[in-house]
């Protein structure tokens, strides 16, 4: 990490912890933190982090934004933040400028397709699409015939199922019945689907990771504050081997997702690396999410299995986050492909090629 | 507040990549000659002694320490590439391995200056092979039971009763050993253990091999009556070796060797699954090398975080805790995979073979070391949940 990412990454974290405070968003069922959140968010600039300035974004590098979403992960942030991002860097990778206001992006399912017609128009259907119903904008990758385009659309124009994720943030079906775009234009040479994919799932790994290095936080916190048979439970060692297993699930999302992250701010195409950088840290962090979000629940006991208790506000989190761009077994076969076609002996020179 | 688990994204410079080539090479060239077969694991290594020197003459022993006790004065990471192709070329590095890897380091660090002159460029040469007397029958996770006593003499010591599982101990020259200067005080039970170098051809030294499950023989009983060790090999503190025990262990708990033990299980299984795989052998080979890379890009930074003066305890530990998880569980999967492989496979002899002695050996490798629940105690420490 170098200085000035770390002040991107102070910025978001201040804002996350003077306006997205887990307990009161909890305690808040009118949701009328959402506003000033975006609010803030928006004058600060992040939701645009990775458009570039000459097109009124924020000009910040890949770097500063997957580390953003990290900390997003940490806070468990209920705000689509991501999806604008990801929104907007899909949009710069056409040349189209992202307007103001909260997007997000689709398709985030690999069998989801959505065409373009030869009268400019959208067509097709895109399920457990994030904060569509919050959004104003919807960035889309859409098929022609022969090439890719990338089309900004109204979230007006289309109809929108509402329906709610795992974690408790919108998952909508969106339906393009004809729509026209805003705008639209085609994606550069060898940029399709799979690369948006690709950069959905990294993005996805570093939040999942960051919701786990707070479950395992605030379980070690418990631990050491429950008293049963009259010691802290931190004390008996089947709960410290149970934490000691969240940590080690954590490290390996961690090290997955950064190293992922690190891997794409650095290439040059969607190669063979990247692919394995990204399939491995959403195959890794959904897998760490699984069997952390289990270890974090067992050690709160009931009480992390109430409504007014913040546990499930990263645990449900992490778990929902698992389904976009991909999940675990949709990377896998793709992977497992890729190293079959390379052979056996390519394996060893593929892993340890950085 | 928990500490914060690190696990920044290290990448090997280029002088790995150059490193890496010239080890290829070299491996390449040993198994054209015959010294060694990378598809027979099974074998033993004591009759390895020519290829240690030729490793030690491509300054790929000591490679860290210092130039003026033949060392190379390189980094971890070149180290760390070094070891890695080593491990997955199934190469024959018992005879230096545990030398270069932590005996030579406890000698840097506790040996008079002499002895440092005299063995470390012996072993930068790959010309010694050293044992590790920690483990007694009656203390193994429990180190501060250890009971083999020194008793002080003319100009030494005198020491009695026995180390167990002792690996290498029928092929080694020296053993780094704990034994018994003074009982354990009752406020710490930590006390009273003092750290030797051993020469293993002392008198009074009796070798007891002890067969595995696996068929192979690499671990041994070693009984001492009346072995003689002089004065200038006690290494470090009189009575306050429990630190130096441990700071040791650090350096076997985060290398790739920790999570490549049963790694050929895998690549033959592509080699058996073909280029085009079935779903769910395409699946499994993912979700297996997703693991892989994440162990391996795990293990790689805290490699970096040693080459930048560091001290991991926590991270090393959750390394080797879910790296021989992991290499525990491969041969496991492999052979629930091994369902979608065709009949007619080229390799399909080879890999039922390989896959039956990782099955085999398996057990062993969240025990060696510091088992799975010692490991999980450390990092719950680091924790602070003790
Ligand atoms: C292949 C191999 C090579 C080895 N090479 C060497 C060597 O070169 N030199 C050497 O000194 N030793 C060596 N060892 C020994 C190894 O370090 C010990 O086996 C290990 O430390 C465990 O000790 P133990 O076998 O006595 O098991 P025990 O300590 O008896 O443990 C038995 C079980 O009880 C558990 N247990 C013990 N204490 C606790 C506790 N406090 N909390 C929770 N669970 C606990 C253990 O985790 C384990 O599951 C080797 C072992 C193997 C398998």
């Amino acid at each position: 990490m170098t200085e000035t990412d770390n002040i991107v990454v102070e910025t978001a974290e201040k804002i996350f912890a003077d306006l997205a405070d887990a307990q009161s968003i909890n305690s808040d069922k009118q949701g009328s933190w959402k506003a000033p959140l975006w609010q803030a968010l928006s004058e600060s600039g992040l939701p645009l982090s990775w458009v570039p300035e000459d097109c009124d974004g924020s000009g910040a590098s890949l770097a500063e934004g997957f580390a953003v979403l990290n900390a997003a992960g940490r806070a468990g942030l209920a705000a689509p933040l991501a999806e604008t991002m990801l929104a907007g860097w899909l949009l710069a990778q056409a040349k189209i400028a992202s307007p103001e206001g909260a997007m997000t992006i689709a398709p985030v399912h690999p069998k989801d397709r959505i065409t373009l017609g030869v009268d400019g128009t959208l067509t097709g259907r895109a399920r457990g699409v994030p904060f569509a119903q919050d959004a104003q904008f919807i960035a889309v990758l859409a098929h022609s015939k022969e090439i890719v385009v990338v089309a900004l659309v109204e979230a007006a124009a289309c109809r929108i199922e509402h329906g709610i994720g795992l974690g408790g943030d919108p998952s909508d079906t969106v339906t393009f019945d004809g729509v026209t775009p805003l705008t639209f234009a085609v994606a550069p040479q060898g940029f399709d689907q799979t690369a948006l994919l690709l950069m959905g799932a990294v993005a996805r790994s570093l939040q999942i990771a960051g919701a786990l290095e707070t479950l395992l936080e605030i379980s070690v916190g418990y631990a050491n504050e429950r008293v049963a048979f009259e010691k802290k439970i931190a004390k008996f060692q089947a709960v410290q081997h149970n934490l000691a297993k969240l940590a080690g699930e954590t490290s390996a999302a961690l090290a997955a997702a950064t190293s992922a992250a690190d891997t794409l701010a650095n290439a040059t195409s969607f190669d063979d690396a990247v692919m394995l950088e990204a399939a491995a840290a959403k195959i890794r962090c959904a897998e760490a999410a699984e069997r952390g979000a289990a270890i974090a629940h067992q050690v709160h006991g009931a009480i992390g299995f109430t409504a007014e208790h913040i546990l499930h506000r990263y645990s449900l989190r992490a778990l929902g986050w698992r389904d976009d761009f991909g999940n675990e077994s949709h990377w896998a076969v793709a992977l497992g492909r890729m190293v079959a076609a390379r052979g056996a002996d390519d394996l060893w020179p593929l892993v340890a090629s950085r | 507040m928990t500490a914060a688990l690190r696990f920044d994204p290290i990448r090997l410079p280029p002088v790995c990549e150059e490193l890496r080539k010239e080890v290829r090479a070299f491996l390449a060239e040993e198994i054209a000659v015959g010294t060694f077969d990378p598809h027979k694991p099974q074998r033993e290594d004591s009759d390895a002694p020519e290829f240690s020197r030729r490793v030690g003459a491509r300054g790929w022993l000591g490679m860290t320490w210092p130039k003026q006790y033949g060392g190379h004065e390189r980094t971890f990471l070149e180290r760390y590439v070094v070891t890695e192709e080593m491990r997955v070329a199934n190469a024959p590095t018992r005879r230096f391995f545990v030398a270069d890897r932590q005996s030579g380091p406890v000698l840097l660090k506790y040996a008079p200056e002499h002895i440092k002159m005299d063995i470390l460029p012996r072993i930068c040469r790959g010309e010694l092979c050293f044992a590790i007397g920690m483990s007694e029958p009656n203390s193994g996770s429990d180190l501060f039971a250890a009971k083999t006593k020194a008793t002080k003499t003319d100009g030494g010591y005198l020491i009695n009763g026995a180390k167990i599982w002792t690996t290498s101990a029928h092929m080694a020259d020296y053993m780094i050993a704990i034994f018994r200067t003074s009982p354990p005080t009752k406020e710490n039970r930590r006390h009273g253990l003092t750290q030797f170098l051993v020469d293993m051809k002392s008198p009074g030294i009796k070798v007891n091999p002890i067969g595995q499950i696996t068929g192979q023989h690499e671990f041994n009983e070693v009984v001492f009556t009346d072995a003689f060790v002089p004065d200038d090999h006690l290494l470090g503190e009189i009575d306050g070796a429990w630190k130096q025990a441990t700071s040791e262990l650090a350096y076997e708990r985060s290398g790739p060797e920790r999570f490549l033990e049963t790694y050929y299980v895998l690549t033959e299984l592509v080699r058996a699954l073909g280029p085009e795989p079935d779903t769910r052998g395409a699946e499994g080979i993912g979700r297996l090398v997703a693991q892989l890379h994440t162990m391996r890009r795990m293990s790689v930074s805290v490699a970096g975080m040693l080459q930048a003066g560091k001290e991991p305890v926590v991270e090393a530990s959750i390394v080797k805790d879910i790296g021989t998880i992991w290499e525990q569980q491969l041969p496991h999967r492999v052979r629930e995979l091994s369902a979608f492989v065709d009949g007619e496979a080229s390799n399909h002899a080879t890999l039922d073979e390989l896959t039956a002695f990782a099955t085999k050996l398996a057990p062993k490798l969240t025990i060696q070391g510091g088992t799975t629940e010692v490991l999980r105690g450390i990092i719950a420490r680091g924790l602070g949940l003790r």
